[in-house]
């Protein structure tokens, strides 16, 4: 209202009339910072006590920062309890260069106590000075357990130096189990996605199974990742520790692999490429599984480097494909027990003959033979491979029945393993072929597919089920996951004779007037029954099969079991262009052997490395460091392994945990092998307590004479 | 007044001395814990600023009103030179420059200049013929003496400071009784020129935050961090605080500046929503002295120059407050006698001063109703 008239008034100004003003105008002031002074203290409560909770909070998840510990991976073991894949400690020293006054003086005595050269100590230095200062920054990994001793110990002297222990996997026995068991890796961005963002798959040093069993038993292994809470500065330095929660580690995984046997197997097969495989034939246990040329799972869960994997990639052995699994080969002769089984079964008589003249005249054809084997009957179609006998029953029990048979037996078909992938590969019938070609069955398929040739292809896990299946007359499933409880199988309809029948013929392959007479087991008690075969790669136009280059050699397949009349182990070998079955039979020997005697087995061995240059896991390396100076690249050595608790999966913790009971027995003195032994018990005298299983293999050696 | 206390002391303004201790000593305490908890480098230098300064404001209050009359126009004048000395400095130098280097200290001559144009203000109108006053004569040289000094401080460039000083100067202008209606029409075109002058007299680094103020969880880790680190200092400060020297915002470095702008942060952390109600409490007791001592000035040099003092201080606690509580952008004005920091402080106390001494000729000539 005042101010209004004094407005319209404003000539009129006097002195009264702006003392008035004054004060109305520093009472309006005075009101106005009043008013101000109330706001910011409704706003300050409203801030501080109604919103207090959420602000609280902010200020926790700012002070506090939360990181997952690893959980240690839980071990894969074999059936004895002994590792096949582990967690080696990893010992680091780190230093945090803000918390070190004299980085100089302090990486001078590192580089003492670690003996580390004076290019890594330099690298150290200047690492030390480009770091932000609260990060660590590395000063040497994979050291010894001594000289992480010797650091710790000192660590008053020598401030902002973190000595830590890590765990990185570790496979004992390398190569022999890259295929088995695969390996470990970070987890890349679709298996992130896939796991709904599983935070612990992106906590640095964290890694997942990649591949084989590693990735199959993922959830198994991984356990329970513990963790930290640390006070953190806004730049991310970490203040103090506020709590930890120790990681649970993941389960272990008992496998019905035997380790000794699967690195024995591996390492047998030598320069060669192929596979073996062994089972129980009572349980279906899988006992090993070797795949060779192999790459070293370790080298893969440290991260690989760029040349070593282009080796792999390019080696036209393919290291990188798991042979067992996915090696498909046309069987061959091996099948021939196998359709001996279907001709039973279809009323065929064993004293049945027919006339070989080097081959038999099918519908209006003649078909060659390998030789000329005059009478044969079933018998003598086994151990002498006669392909003419198995041209005539096969031609008139018809395919369709063999095929069936083949398929009970394991062959074409998939078995409940934990694998990534297994190919079933194929057994042709007329339905296949006119669904596959859109042709009708000739003659001349029976024929090829009689003797194993063809359109037949299988793998060597398949050949192996067939040959324990065979041997038993029961529907054996083969296992990877080792369990309490014994399994029972479906029994085949054959008499007892029946198989008695085809497991003498079997046995008389190797052991009578058969084609594999080099495949004798060295015991006088134990025998062994089996079947050659050889599987032409390219036309006889091309390559004879056992000269020339070696892609066009034929495959040298064996399958086996023994003891024959009361078999115990089946198993199959195949290897890749091995110039025939001469190339296959005399590995199941040793690793038969081996089963049974270890130390006669790792007497064949020794000789064996001394002449191919080292053992699976040294020629790869030593391959590998061939391949690296060649593209110009340096290697640095090979770790020293100094942790012999690990070495019990190896072949010679065998040698040496039998050792003993050797002694105990000298009536038997062949199987003391007493160079290695002796060498070997020293160093793994701690692991024998682990390795009980071991001693209840039986050893034809146990039994009283 | 009798009794025990010595008169000399019992006549100094305790009203607002007392709540000016309080918020020195409650500075000094907030300064050490953002040290982490160490005199040093903040609240030993807090404190000896203050013992500087306080001496100073007193020497201020001795002055006569014939003496800051006399020294206005002359005090304006060097400080307008001095702000000239700092952008030809500044141009050749080579880039932006906020003080002169005197040698013994660093002057900031823009912070000196918000006393100095209050007081030039007061003396021009305290002297200007009271008919004049609803006349352009009136407003054109008190335009001039505050655009002199507003467009020096925006070449350095320092908008804070530019806009303080103008804050001052229009305070100054309104009770000295000039036409509401000016200020009405003023309002109106500055509403109408804030979004041309926003969008073409800013730094790109000015609009950013001013729309970082209106939304700061936009970017919080970007230009909305200052924001919205405050606001989680003092939301998780409740009612009573982490307890002194427990602030996990400022010692964790979180806060940013948490011995300056944000100090209010610093100690709502701390001590909570009691402290800031202290903190608070304190200044509207000193403000409120403040206003007290204009209206019962009996001249109108006192008055105004009593007005636009407590105005200049009003305008730093205000702004202050406001940007920690997210209520304004961010501006880099420190908090009165709790911030660290010298210039600050010495144009706060200058202010101080400048009160007492009103205060001081109140006494001379208690009120009586006659005309001075």
């Amino acid at each position: 209202m005042g101010l209004r008239n004094r407005n319209k008034r404003r000539d009129i100004v006097s002195q009264t009339t702006l003392d008035n003003a004054f004060d109305r105008r520093t009472f309006a002031i005075g009101t106005a910072m009043g008013g101000l002074g109330v706001l910011l203290a409704a706003r300050m409560g409203y801030i501080a006590i109604a919103e207090n909770e959420k602000y609280e909070l902010e200020s926790e998840s700012n002070r506090v920062n939360l990181s997952l510990i690893p959980p240690r991976r839980g071990w894969l073991l074999d059936r004895n309890g002994a590792p096949l894949a582990s967690n080696r400690a990893d010992f680091r020293v780190d230093i945090i260069p803000e918390r070190t006054p004299d980085p100089d003086r302090t990486v001078a005595v590192l580089t003492d106590i670690l003996e580390l050269d004076e290019n890594q100590s330099a690298d150290v230095l200047k690492r030390i000075e480009d770091s932000p200062g609260f990060q660590p920054v590395e000063v040497a990994s994979g050291l010894k357990y001594d000289q992480f001793a010797a650091v710790s110990v000192r660590l008053p002297d020598l401030p902002g130096v973190v000595p830590q222990r890590g765990f990185s996997r570790f496979y004992p026995t390398g190569p022999s189990v890259g295929h088995l068991i695969g390996y470990v890796g970070p987890a890349n961005a679709e298996e992130y996605e896939e796991q709904d963002r599983n935070p612990l798959l992106i906590t640095p040093g964290y890694k997942i199974g990649k591949d084989a069993l590693e990735q199959q038993f993922e959830l198994d292994l991984r356990g329970i990742p513990g963790a930290r809470r640390v006070e953190v500065t806004a730049s991310g330095r970490i203040v103090r520790d506020l709590e930890t929660r120790e990681d649970v580690q993941g389960d272990p995984v008992r496998l019905t692999i035997d380790g000794p046997l699967q690195d024995y197997a591996a390492r047998r097969i030598g320069l060669e490429s192929g596979s073996c495989v062994v089972m129980d034939c009572e349980t279906g246990d899988v006992l090993c599984m070797s795949s060779m040329p192999s790459f070293d799972p370790n080298s893969f869960s440290q991260g690989i480097g760029r040349v070593e994997y282009a080796m792999l990639r390019d080696d036209e052995r393919v290291p990188l494909r798991n042979k067992v699994l996915k090696g498909l080969y046309p069987p061959g002769s091996t099948v021939k027990p196998m359709h001996c089984m279907a001709f039973l079964d279809a009323g065929v008589k064993p004293e049945e003959t027919i006339i070989c003249g080097g081959g038999r005249r099918i519908g209006n054809r003649f078909f060659n033979c390998w030789s000329n084997h005059g009478s044969v009957d079933m018998a003598k179609a086994i151990y002498q491979s006669c392909d003419s006998y198995f041209y005539h029953f096969a031609q008139q029990v018809g395919f369709d029945h063999v095929a069936k048979w083949a398929h009970k037996m394991g062959l074409g078909e998939e078995f409940p393993l934990p694998v990534t992938s297994q190919f079933y590969g194929t057994v042709p019938d007329p339905a296949w072929k006119k669904k596959k070609f859109d042709q009708d069955w000739q003659p001349y398929d029976t024929v090829n597919s009689s003797i194993g040739q063809g359109y037949y292809l299988t793998s060597p896990l398949q050949l192996a089920v067939m040959s324990a299946r065979l041997a038993t007359g029961n529907r054996v499933m083969p296992r990877l996951r080792l369990t309490d409880d014994k399994p029972r199988f479906e029994h085949f309809d054959f008499s007892p004779e029946e198989i008695g029948y085809v497991r003498q013929a079997m046995s008389d392959t190797v052991n009578g007037p058969g084609t594999a007479g080099r495949a004798r087991l060295p015991f006088d008690d134990i025998l062994m029954a089996g079947k050659t075969g050889t599987a032409q790669v390219v036309s006889l136009s091309i390559s004879d099969g056992r000269t020339g280059p070696w892609k066009y050699r034929d495959h040298g397949l064996f399958v086996f079991f023994a003891p024959f009349d009361k078999p115990k182990y089946a198993g199959a070998v195949v290897i890749e262009h091995g110039g025939g079955s001469g190339s296959a039979y005399p590995i199941a020997r040793d690793v038969m052997t081996f089963m049974f005697d270890p130390a006669k087995g790792m007497e064949a061995l020794r000789p064996l490395e001394e002449q191919w240059g080292g053992t699976a896991q040294q020629r790869l390396n030593q391959k590998y460091r061939a391949y690296a100076a060649a593209a110009g690249e340096a290697v640095p050595p090979v770790p020293e392994r100094d942790e012999d608790i690990f070495d019990q999966v190896e072949a010679e913790a065998r040698v040496a945990a039998r050792q003993p009971e050797a002694i105990a027995e000298e009536a038997s003195p062949s199987r003391v092998d007493t160079r290695s032994a002796e060498e070997v018990s020293e160093d793994t005298s701690s692991a024998r307590p682990t390795s009980p299983g071991s001693t209840t293999q039986p050893t034809p050696a146990d039994d009283p004479e | 007044m009798s009794g025990i206390v010595p008169d000399p002391i019992a006549r100094q303004p305790w009203r607002m001395l007392f709540p000016l201790f309080v918020l020195i000593g409650f500075g000094a305490l907030v300064l050490f814990s953002a040290a982490g908890g160490s005199w040093d480098p903040y609240a030993s230098s807090h404190v000896i600023r203050f013992l500087v300064f306080l001496p100073m404001a007193f020497v201020i209050s001795m002055f006569s009103r014939e003496l800051a009359q006399f020294f206005a126009f002359p005090i304006y004048i060097v400080i307008i030179l001095m702000l000239m000395a700092v952008e030809a400095i500044g141009f050749v130098g080579g880039g932006s420059q906020r003080w002169l280097d005197l040698g013994f200290m660093q002057l900031q001559p823009s912070e000196l200049m918000k006393p100095a144009l209050v007081l030039v203000l007061a003396r021009f109108y305290a002297n200007l013929p009271i008919g004049l006053i609803p006349t352009w004569r009136s407003v054109v040289p008190a335009a001039a003496l505050i655009g002199a000094p507003v467009a020096l401080v925006l070449l350095q460039p320092d908008l804070g400071t530019s806009l303080a000083l103008a804050f001052g100067g229009a305070v100054v202008m309104f009770v000295a009784g000039l036409p509401l209606r000016w200020f009405l029409a003023a309002g109106a075109a500055a509403a109408v020129l804030a979004p041309i002058a926003f969008f073409f007299g800013l730094q790109p680094y000015q609009q950013r935050r001013v729309f970082t103020f209106l939304d700061p969880e936009s970017d919080p880790l970007g230009d909305g961090y200052h924001i919205t680190q405050s606001k989680i200092a003092i939301g998780s400060g409740g009612l009573s605080g982490k307890g002194f020297n427990e602030g996990s915002q400022s010692h964790l470095n979180y806060l940013p500046e948490p011995q300056t702008d944000f100090i209010f942060s610093t100690m709502a952390e701390e001590w909570g929503f009691i402290g800031g109600l202290v903190v608070i409490g304190a200044f509207a007791m000193i403000l409120g002295w403040g206003l007290k001592t204009a209206r019962e000035s009996q001249d109108r040099f006192g008055k105004l120059l009593a007005t636009g003092m407590t105005a200049t201080i009003f305008f730093y606690v205000a702004i202050n407050l406001m940007m920690v509580m997210g209520l304004a952008p961010v501006v880099g004005i420190p908090l009165p006698f709790m911030s660290h920091g010298g210039s600050s402080m010495m144009t706060n106390m200058i202010c101080i001063g400048s009160l007492m001494m009103v205060a001081r000729w109140n006494r001379r000539a208690p009120r009586t109703g006659l005309i001075s």
